[in-house]
């Protein structure tokens, strides 16, 4: 049941031409043991699908979240763009171009923040580019890793090693190494879920800060909704696995610089709150029901 | 820390009210102390009431040998009578060649087997039966292969210690955490870069440790084997025996178990390089 949905499409989000980034009918299915020695040895599984039909059009520069209960295969849809799972049915298309591998046109921040520990802050940096952009000569290399080692707020920290670093710290330069390699889209994988309430405020300001400099195309996954309605213009809510579609996406009109303070005033921010809380508690719950079942 | 100055330390009392005796290390190095004089006083009054066999030197007389040993280490009278510097420098080079024979050998094919799951499946039960033979079981073949004594040792060496770096090296390539190859895919990495820019230094704590077990294995190896080959520090001990030169022998042990400690730090204090706040 739907209850008021302030601005809603059904789960067919329209193609559209404009569309930087185009998820068309996709599902992902991780293949069962079915083989003969699985066969032998009694330990066959069936197929799991994880993600069924997801239709979404991106469009440039748009600021995207998805939330849903956890095991809706969020992680595996954002993996998919990213081009680190394989797509099992329908496409992904970057440009009009389908994806079929990773690729430097799309930066990725991970969750644990994924540093190389034996790198500096500044190593980090320079193999990103380095390795994306060999040809640059050593100063512009340096000029660019200055450049966003300062749009994080990390000046003085260059050298130090990831274990040396508070996890708020590691995850700036998460997003720096992310950025550094100048991707058309960003991808975040629960960027803040690892850190501590204040922590993560802070970074999600620092988010909205860096977003409004560059204006990149970010797809973030989250399972806070507060973090959904402070950074998005748009908000996919996921259903729960198996064969997770998307239930819902709603249009965030908060006008922009935002700040934590100032959206809560803004006349839709308690309906559009009420809107993702009754949908993730619904799901949820269905959950932990279906668990109990098994 | 200064106890006599009234520093804002004193506030804290678990850290500043403890005397200076108190300290853990000051402990044991007491401890330490005591216990090594009682061992050497019940060795001492021991050997002289004749409450062991016949022949046990005292330790007073272990001590002067061992100081007469460390003070005249370099002298050649015959292979019989080689000073003990001599023979360590011997087993010493020994050790170095096989070991990093083993080690050239272990870590790039380690390298290898451990990026490929079948090629790590295919290998493991060599690896798996090879690895628990006794070292010295080699000897007897190394002698019929080779004709000659210095290669003998020298191949056993080898063939001791290239084991735990073989192992060590598969699992760490093979145990690479999976968010750094993600890194490297979606920068969209070549292979070879990957290899030596993210696998290799995610795996050189592993790869370390592993290097520290062989060298603590050649270590343990070579005095055996040159018991069985002339020269080297294992056939120093030999030789007393044949002497009957318990004292001697004492003091190649004591030898042996300290050049074995500061090899072992060596590679301690190598893994703590490595490591950038990863626990291996």
């Amino acid at each position: 049941m739907r209850t008021a949905p302030v601005n809603s499409y059904l789960s067919a989000d329209a193609p559209s031409d404009t569309a930087q980034l185009s998820i068309r009918n996709v599902s992902k299915v991780f293949p069962g043991k079915r083989g003969l020695i699985n066969k032998i040895s009694g330990k066959t599984s069936r197929d799991f699908v994880a993600t069924q039909d997801i239709n979404l059009e991106i469009e440039p520069n748009t600021f995207v979240s998805i939330i849903g209960p956890s095991g809706c295969g969020k992680s595996t849809l954002l993996n998919m763009i990213a081009g680190l799972s394989s797509i099992s049915g329908g496409e992904i298309l970057l440009n009009g171009q389908p994806i079929t591998g990773p690729g430097p046109d799309r930066g990725m921040v991970f969750q644990n923040y994924a540093l190389m520990p034996w790198m500096t802050v500044e190593e980090n940096l320079r193999f990103a580019i380095e390795t994306v952009q060999p040809k640059l000569s050593v100063k512009q290399r340096d000029r660019i890793i200055k450049e966003h080692i300062q749009l994080v707020g990390l000046v003085g920290a260059e050298k130090k090693h990831p274990h040396e670093l508070s996890g708020g710290m590691r995850q700036r330069v998460g997003i720096a190494r992310a950025l550094v390699i100048d991707p058309q889209i960003l991808l975040m994988d629960e960027p803040f879920g690892a850190l501590d309430a204040l922590t993560r405020g802070f970074l999600q300001d620092e988010v909205e800060r860096i977003w409004e400099q560059k204006r990149k195309t970010v797809i973030m996954i989250t399972h806070s909704i507060e973090e959904a309605l402070l950074l998005s213009d748009r908000i996919v809510m996921m259903t729960r696995g198996p064969a997770a579609r998307i239930d819902e996406i709603l249009e965030v009109p908060f006008p922009r610089p935002r700040n934590r303070e100032t959206i809560e005033q803004h006349p839709l921010y308690h309906e559009l709150k009420a809107e993702m809380e009754s949908h993730l508690y619904r799901e949820t719950r269905a959950v932990e029901e279906a668990r109990i079942r098994k | 820390m200064t106890l006599s100055q009234p520093t804002p330390v004193d506030l804290i009392p678990s850290v500043s009210k403890d005397p200076w005796w108190q300290n853990e290390n000051i402990k044991a190095a007491g401890l330490f102390a005591l216990s090594l004089g009682l061992f050497l006083l019940f060795w001492e009054i021991g050997a002289r009431a004749g409450w062991f066999v016949k022949g046990v030197p005292t330790a007073t007389e272990t001590i002067k040998e061992l100081w007469w040993w460390v003070t005249n280490p370099f002298y050649n009278n015959g292979p019989n009578d080689l000073g003990i510097g001599w023979n360590l420098l011997i087993s010493l080079r020994r050790v170095a060649i096989g070991y990093i024979l083993a080690s050239l050998v272990a870590v790039p094919v380690g390298i290898l087997i451990g990026m490929s799951p079948v090629a790590y499946k295919a290998f493991n039960p060599y690896v798996q039966l090879l690895k628990p033979v006794s070292p010295l079981a080699w000897l007897p073949l190394g002698l019929y292969l080779l004709r000659d004594s210095e290669k003998t040792g020298i191949f056993i060496i080898f063939i001791s210690s290239i084991w735990p770096t073989l192992i060590n090296t598969t699992f760490g390539v093979a145990n690479v955490n999976q968010d750094y190859l993600d890194v490297a895919n979606t920068l969209g990495s070549s292979r070879l870069r990957t290899i030596w820019k993210v696998i290799i230094p995610a795996a050189l704590p592993n790869i370390v440790s592993g290097l520290r077990i062989s060298m603590g294995i050649a270590w343990l190896v070579i005095v055996a084997a040159e018991m069985l080959l002339g020269t080297g520090l294992g056939y120093f001990i030999w030789n007393e025996w044949n002497n009957l030169s318990i004292a001697n022998i004492l003091v190649a042990i004591f030898i042996i178990g300290l050049v074995g400690l500061l090899l072992d730090n060596l590679f301690a204090a190598l893994e703590k390089f490595v490591a950038f706040g990863r626990n291996s």
